[in-house]
């Protein structure tokens, strides 16, 4: 007889999931991380010798070209309500699998009916997190045409390498989103899956609450 | 609205969130709370972007401050609700809180040390 099928919780001396501390541990290093990235762009800050700028305009004396300042706001913040969006749809797909095959209300209708889609909720967290990658990617690629690479000061050294920190790990979390939603096609997620959903909803709630921090501290504050 | 996605965790599901019997266990937020938090942290981000564009907020000494009360307010937000960290057991508050707490520390310190703490004073 096999037992391969039946989960086996994980339980240890404290009651709790040893995947579900090994989780926050990680989430606990990853603040570190993040945030020794961030005290290097801070401490960099207004210290570049060379443009351009973040936020003021700088003539290049070689050429007397004037370039504008770099960041551009208004597509940030787009990108910003797009990964806060998509913790939302997140905390959706959580509740979904959690209450999956519980019997809808006879008067259910079509918010109620799509609220317990665990594919739905799943299937648009990875979709705004692509649109984040992609603001991101024309992000990159505009500045590089507008004369800043990784290279060009230590403004462009810490703000490439900090924010694409952050974007490789949207991606790995478009990718884990991907092979729940993979999983929830093949055979469906339910409750008995709970747990490995919610491990995925804290890390991609962790990196939207990275990008709060990087969008004030990186483009707001000047 | 009341509907699956709406309800308290069952105890199959409270099970699956991996907490044994003796262990704290809290129902998460409903779809009420839900949208309610994604439209609180909308609106700090609209005030944040429009602060942004207000030169004369700009050049006040309310900015930074300002701006980084909205966002530690979000960061709160998203971390207690969407994170569940305000219904989910104390240890878990303490392995985020407390490498937070250090890195949050070390980089005060940094700033510090390095002169540069007037990028966060306007």
């Amino acid at each position: 007889m096999s037992t391969a099928a039946t989960p086996v919780p994980h339980y240890t001396t404290t009651g709790l999931d040893s995947r579900k501390i090994a989780i926050w541990a990680f989430i606990g290093s990853e603040c570190m991380l993040f945030i020794s990235l961030i005290s290097t762009y801070l401490i960099y800050k207004g210290r570049s010798v060379v443009g351009p700028f973040p936020h003021e305009k700088w003539t290049d004396p070689a050429t007397g070209h004037v370039l504008n300042p770099i960041l551009n706001i208004p597509v940030t913040s787009m990108s910003t309500f797009v990964l806060l969006m998509s913790s939302l749809f997140m905390v959706l797909a959580l509740a979904a699998v959690q209450n999956k095959g519980r019997p809808l209300p006879p008067n259910a209708g079509w918010w109620t009916r799509k609220l317990a889609s665990s594919k739905l909720w799943l299937f648009m967290t990875a979709l705004a997190g692509s649109t984040f990658l992609g603001f991101q990617a024309y992000e990159f690629t505009s500045f590089v045409h507008e004369g800043l690479t990784i290279k060009t000061n230590l403004f462009g050294s810490s703000f490439f390498t900090l924010t694409g920190f952050h974007g490789a790990h949207v991606t790995a979390g478009v990718l884990w989103l991907l092979s729940l939603l993979g999983i929830d096609q093949r055979r469906g997620l339910g409750p008995k899956d709970a747990l490995i959903v919610d491990i995925c909803a804290l890390y991609w709630h962790f990196v939207d609450v990275v990008w709060i921090a990087i969008f004030t501290l990186v483009y707001l504050i000047r | 609205m009341d509907s699956p996605a709406d309800s308290h965790a069952t105890p199959d599901s409270a099970e699956a969130t991996a907490h044994a019997p003796h262990a704290e266990v809290h129902a998460h937020p409903t779809w009420d709370t839900y949208w309610k938090v994604a439209l609180i942290l909308t609106l700090i981000t609209v005030g944040e972007v429009w602060a942004y564009y207000v030169p004369s907020f700009v050049a006040s000494r309310a900015f930074v401050p300002t701006l980084l009360t909205m966002s530690a307010m979000k960061f709160a937000i998203v971390v207690m609700f969407y994170m569940h960290l305000k219904y989910d057991h104390k240890l878990f508050r303490a392995l985020f809180t407390g490498p937070l707490l250090i890195a949050a520390t070390t980089l005060v310190a940094l700033l510090f040390l390095f002169g540069h703490l007037t990028v966060l004073r306007h």
